[in-house]
């Protein structure tokens, strides 16, 4: 019983780590340019199939992986200047739009360069299986989470220590003012894109040897970042790493426990009920519209 | 002359209703037409659609839900229970109706992004019950639907009708009652757009603060053009599953519901013809790039994406403001 | 002649911040009531307490005598009270003579079948709505704008029209914020005319308002706050003279 109940926790906090990496990078942008991106979930595509396809190309592991990371940045950074940026004035609606484009057109490339099938990535290290309490946890869950756990104490210190980090931070809270004090908010932008590609693209990495990777996996992944990121309360990047790590035990226990055909009804509609009880998530800030 | 025809608002449906009856004089393919009433179809779903989206401004990612919705209703009501059709057609909207009024009420007090990701996830959850409900659905498999019967007539596709000594093949009669179900729902639609109901819901898209201060209670609007767009959808469905005879959950899924919003959007919010236009394109072009094999989806991605950059108000009304400019250039010219 | 709006013990707070703090006051009607007071003084959040757009930490607010706390905008609507903003409130998606007629929508009768049905009935009532506001748009200077996109127009013509939209709602009281800023000298002296109008046909005026020249002649009353609260309140020649208010306020 308790063995089966560690099984499902350890499972779900590790799918839970890269669902807080994709929200965390959705919040990113979200706070530095009020986009909703629906091709977050490429960036981690990107990262797991970037990985296969260097590999196959006789690169070592290591190097495959910082190639497709960068291969992410690169195209995080290329949305944001050839499409968000020329359309900055367009309804919301009509944004949302141009990222599911880009979404599907990534997804496209991917298929004609990479192809259809489904890979697997090596893991990291070889070591055996930890058992705790009856429950197995493989290495490379570890790795997951202590990249993620790197990750995100990285994007503390950046954005609470370094000037560039301060910028960002500043142009999400008042583009105006950023740009009067002479922040250079597209370069902030580009940065966030850039730095919101990285999160997914090593989330992408990491989860691959667990998961399968294939050039399609990225649209749902998005979604699940956006709930999480919307339960934890759109802005916060507190709420997005606990809205990550709820939603993926939530999923994993009801996948358990009930069915895995529903794993994602329940994950759909634990944001019903956050939406219904607390209309700003669990973090987000309490604002009062201004008129 | 011409100038006041297109000032008038029922100028767009005038012509509408002149190409769309015109077509089955241009053609007589049963595949054609097949497609073309898939299309009026969904453009009807649109039209409903654009109420929420164009005019009031409230995003929905999960309208596909209630399409299949109603077409799943139908679908169990007429083989499995024997309804009339037309009986199932309507209970299914008014049941979908009050769906979205219950969903809608909580959900739309709720602000930009979050009212996107609460329509998400009730599409969500809506199109995973239809998917694992198999006993009633059929699943992934898909269901079979019986044709439409209207008040003792059955419309298939496959008949042949003699009207006047007039013969008729099934697949145009049912073009044809589809052409009539979307003028219908255009007039319905511009008929509350040019009331005050149309003009409360317009404001909310502009200013909710300006509707609120001056009376309106935005809530209660907002719900009900919810409800108005979701009982579109599910007709809609309905008649789509009739139409088709073969239904599967893909109809109720989020990429169906992408494909809804993208059609109003890409044709023009706030425009009715736009969003048909909308429909007719995200239809076709498909069809066209069917040719492209593996690029398919690559191509689509960037079209969808370069055309929102470059027409962000959408095709027909970027039409429409060149064609002015170019007409107003000429006659500033003779002046 | 009877209280409008009585407003006792009033607080808002942001966070920490005192934007309102103990405010108490009385709007006889019929009065043209100013509230003044330097940038950041709480002006605009008090008008956002009255009209329902923000709800008071603390305090009372009564609206003929009927406590209004916590009541939404468009209930006050139906109350009679109607206002326009500091930040421009004007639907950019309609035509100008289309916002106008929005200020109508409470005055409108009919339903959604009504609408479906385009009944004969809806259709007189809004060719009488578009009629009247034109009108109004003639009466607050701006008829020569009916047919355009309110997006196509100048801040002044703009602030007009928020003008004549809440004239269309018939309010018993009308509030406005800084109707004068950004509009130039004839433009002001035109707006001054124009509230003039509206107060004559009975109508409470409540004017948050920078241009000293402007409120000293038009006032009634005048109510002076600082850091959100009460400084000083009176005729304008109360106020003018008022040790406090020179030093605080008039003086620098
Ligand atoms: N929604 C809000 N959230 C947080 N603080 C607010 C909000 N609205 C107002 N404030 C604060 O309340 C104080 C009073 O602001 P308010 O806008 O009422 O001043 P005002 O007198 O209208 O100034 P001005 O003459 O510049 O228009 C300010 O410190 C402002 O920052
Ligand atoms: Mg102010």
């Amino acid at each position: 019983m308790f063995a089966e109940f560690m099984q499902y926790l350890f499972t779900g906090i590790t799918i839970g780590a890269t669902y807080a990496l994709v929200a965390l990078g959705f919040t990113l942008i979200y706070n530095a340019s009020s986009v909703i991106n629906f091709a977050q979930g490429e960036f981690v595509m990107i990262g797991g199939m970037g990985t296969v396809a260097f590999m196959h190309m006789g690169i070592p592991m290591f190097f495959a992986i910082i190639l497709a990371v960068a291969l992410a940045c690169l195209v995080g950074v290329a949305l944001q200047r050839l499409a968000i940026a020329p359309a900055k004035n367009a309804d919301v609606v009509t944004l949302i739009i141009i990222t599911i484009g880009a979404s599907i057109f990534i997804r496209g490339v991917a298929q004609v360069v990479w192809g259809k099938d489904y890979h697997v990535v090596p893991p990291f290290s070889g070591e055996a299986p930890i058992r705790i309490g009856g429950a197995v946890l493989n290495a490379q869950s570890l790795w997951v989470l202590g990249i993620g756990a790197v990750l995100v104490v990285a994007l503390i210190l950046f954005f609470s220590r370094t000037l560039m980090g301060r910028a960002i931070l500043g142009t999400s809270m008042n583009r105006l003012a950023a740009q009067l004090v002479g922040i250079r908010t597209q370069m902030v932008l580009m940065l966030a894109f850039g730095l919101s590609a990285l999160l997914g693209s090593v989330a992408g990495v990491t989860i691959a040897p667990i998961t399968f990777t294939a050039y399609n996996i990225g649209i749902l992944l998005a979604l699940k970042g956006f709930v999480a990121a919307t339960i934890g309360g759109l802005g916060s990047g507190v709420g997005a790493v606990v809205g990550g790590l709820l939603l993926g035990v939530v999923e994993s226990m009801t996948a358990g426990y009930i069915s895995s055909d529903y794993k994602d009804a329940v994950a759909f509609s634990m944001i019903l009920v956050v939406l219904f009880f607390m209309p700003r998530g669990l973090f987000g800030a309490r604002v009062v519209e201004r008129v | 002359m011409l100038k006041q025809f297109l000032k008038w608002r029922l100028s767009g449906l005038i012509v509408l209703a002149f190409i769309t009856l015109s077509i089955p004089f241009l053609m007589d393919n049963p595949f054609y037409f097949d497609m073309a009433t898939q299309i009026a179809i969904v453009a009807s779903t649109v039209v409903g659609l654009n109420l929420l989206v164009g005019y009031a401004g409230q995003i929905s990612l999960g309208h596909a839900a209630f399409f299949g919705l109603g077409a799943y209703f139908s679908a169990i009501a007429t083989s499995r229970f024997g309804w009339p059709s037309v009986i199932a057609l309507f209970t299914g909207a008014a049941f979908v109706g009050l769906l979205a009024w219950i969903i809608g009420r909580p959900i739309l007090r709720l602000k930009g992004h979050y009212l996107s990701m609460a329509t998400l996830a009730v599409g969500f959850i809506i199109a995973i019950i239809i998917n694992n409900q198999s006993g009633w659905t059929g699943g992934p498999d898909g269901m079979s639907v019986p044709p439409l019967g209207i008040f003792g007539w059955e419309l298939s596709t496959f008949s042949v009708y003699k009207i006047f000594g007039f013969e008729l093949q099934g697949y145009v009669a049912w073009y044809l009652f589809s052409i009539v179900v979307l003028l219908l729902a255009v007039l319905v639609a511009q008929n509350i757009v040019d009331s005050p109901v149309g003009r409360a819901l317009r404001s909310i898209h502009g200013s909710e603060i300006a509707a609120r201060t001056v009376g309106v209670d935005t809530a209660r609007y907002k719900s009900l053009v919810f409800v108005i767009s979701a009982v579109y959808a599910s007709v809609m469905g309905s008649l789509f599953a009739h139409f088709t005879g073969f239904i599967t959950p893909a109809i109720a899924d989020f990429d169906h519901s992408i494909l809804l919003i993208t059609m109003v959007v890409l044709g023009g919010m706030a425009s009715p013809m736009g969003v048909i236009l909308g429909a007719v394109v995200l239809k076709l072009l498909p069809q066209f790039l069917t040719g492209f094999q593996d690029y398919e989806t690559m191509i689509f991605g960037l079209i969808l994406m370069l055309t929102m950059i470059f027409m962000p108000k959408g095709l027909l009304p970027t039409m429409i403001r060149i064609l002015k400019s170019r007409l107003g250039a000429r006659a500033g010219g003779d002046a | 002649m009877s209280a409008m709006i009585e407003v006792s013990g009033l607080d808002k707070t942001f966070g920490g911040v005192h934007a309102i703090e103990g405010l108490s006051f009385t709007v006889d009607e019929g009065q043209v009531y100013s509230v003044i007071g330097p940038n950041g003084a709480g002006k605009t959040t008090l008008f956002n307490l009255i009209t329902g757009f923000y709800t008071p930490t603390r305090g009372d607010i009564r609206l003929n005598g009927e406590d209004v706390v916590g009541l939404d905008p468009n209930r006050l609507a139906q109350r009679g009270m109607c206002r326009t903003f500091q930040q421009m409130q004007v639907c950019m998606n309609m035509t100008a003579l289309e916002n106008v007629m929005l200020g109508r929508h409470l005055k409108l009768r009919g339903n959604l079948l009504s609408s479906v049905l385009r009944l004969p009935s809806l259709r007189q009532q809004e060719r009488d709505c578009r009629d009247r506001a034109r009108a109004l748009m003639e009466f607050v200077g701006c008829g020569d704008y009916v047919d355009a996109d309110a997006a196509s127009l100048s801040y002044g013509v703009l602030k007009r029209l928020e003008i004549a939209r809440a004239l269309a709602a018939e309010p018993r009281i009308l509030l406005l914020d800084e109707p004068a800023a950004g509009l130039n000298g004839t433009e002001t002296a035109q707006l001054d005319e124009l509230i003039r109008k509206v107060a004559e046909q009975g109508v409470t005026v409540m004017l948050v308002e920078h241009d000293m020249k402007l409120v000293m002649g038009i006032s009634d009353r005048l109510l002076v706050i600082n850091y959100g609260r009460k400084l000083a309140e009176g005729t304008p020649d109360e106020v003018r003279n008022n040790p406090d208010v020179i030093a605080a306020y008039l003086g620098n």
